[in-house]
């Protein structure tokens, strides 16, 4: 059994986390440590990769694996770096919503193409946090942010969907109130030979709750309730995609090898 | 499965009351008292009710609750 003391001794940097009380984010690295721990994989063949904002935090500097901290919306293109200049590395990217699809929406459009096996766990508060609430691509129609005080005139991206479409080998969405399921679907994605991507709804009690009005145990009800395996849209979680297909650094090695003959 | 302590670290809580709401037990509660941060953090209501399900350790955002089984 799992336990807090455990997770500390062997898995976390540091604490206290910067995050405000009650964010989701914290959630998401007890997750990611379970996972890890589950699958009794070496910490030394793991590297966590993190952009800017506050979920880059998550593996920098709290996760206890090799970590790059890198700049806003890069994460993707420098681990592909790392595992193309090493295969064996797991390689897992942290990424707010933001970073992933707002700043670095092409890199995960096309590591999702290529196929690259990393594994990258988008979370999704629906706005730029770090940087004071500012609405994102993943901002729903009409929701208020800092810089949309009237409602967003615009639409938010399933990103998910796009995922999937752009070819990833495995694509899941849960929320922070699906504790289990998302730690079940890490394990999975660390796993999968090619490109796999998990979006966590998670509570940002600062900008996204005082937006909606609601505290992060309203949040965490609100994600329990409404966000359901028969749900639409963004509403709908559970596994999308799980598939097997060939991946990058596999047809990179066989290109290789090829050239040399 | 019993208890027999839980733990609070008052250092790393940040009295956000998740483990509160998700403990299916009403195990625990919040305190009068306020810790360093000047946040009420959770107080054990009732030990014996615990079924040692760890919910809470699992939802803590800041990993300040454990759970010390008999
Ligand atoms: S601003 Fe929001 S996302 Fe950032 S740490 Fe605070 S609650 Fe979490
Ligand atoms: S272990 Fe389960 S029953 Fe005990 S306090 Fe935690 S959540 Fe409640
Ligand atoms: S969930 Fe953790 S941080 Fe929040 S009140 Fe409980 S012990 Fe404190």
């Amino acid at each position: 059994m799992i336990t807090s003391r455990y997770i500390k001794e062997n898995y976390v940097r540091r604490l206290p986390s910067a995050f405000c009380p009650g964010c989701g984010d914290g959630q998401i690295l007890n997750a990611i440590i379970r996972a890890i721990d589950h699958l009794k994989i070496d910490r030394k063949d793991v590297a966590a990769v993190s952009g800017i904002g506050c979920s880059a935090w998550i593996p920098s500097p709290y996760l206890r694996v090799d970590s790059l901290h890198t700049t806003h919306g890069r994460p993707i293109a420098f681990a592909t770096g790392l595992k193309v200049a090493n295969p064996r590395l797991k390689v897992i990217v942290v990424s707010g919503d933001g970073d992933a699809t707002g700043i670095g929406g092409n890199h995960l459009l096309h590591a999702a193409r290529s196929n690259v096996g990393i594994t990258v766990i988008m979370v999704n508060n629906g706005l730029y946090a770090m940087t004071g609430g500012q609405v994102a691509p993943t901002t729903p129609h009409e929701a208020k942010t800092t810089t949309t005080p009237y409602g967003n005139p615009a639409f938010s991206l399933d990103v998910s969907r796009v995922v999937a479409a752009a070819g990833a080998s495995y694509v899941a969405r849960w929320t922070t109130w699906h504790m289990n399921q998302l730690i079940r679907s890490i394990e999975k994605a660390i796993m999968k030979k090619g490109f796999s991507f998990i979006e966590v709804l998670s509570q940002c009690p600062t900008y996204e709750g005082r937006m909606l009005n609601m505290d992060h145990i309203q949040m965490l009800e609100w994600f329990k309730n409404k966000f359901r395996e028969d749900a639409d849209g963004i509403y709908k979680i559970g596994e999308f995609v799980d598939i097997e297909k060939p991946e990058l650094t596999e047809e990179l090695e066989k290109m290789i090898e090829r050239v040399k003959k | 499965m019993k208890a027999k302590e839980i733990i609070i670290d008052r250092n790393l809580c940040k009295g956000c009351s998740i483990c509160i709401h998700v403990c299916p037990k009403k195990t625990l509660g919040i305190s009068e008292d306020i810790n360093e941060y000047g946040l009420f953090y959770p107080k054990v209501e009732d030990l014996a009710s615990c079924i040692v399900c760890r919910l809470c350790e699992l939802y803590c955002p800041d990993f300040a609750i454990e759970v010390v089984q008999e």
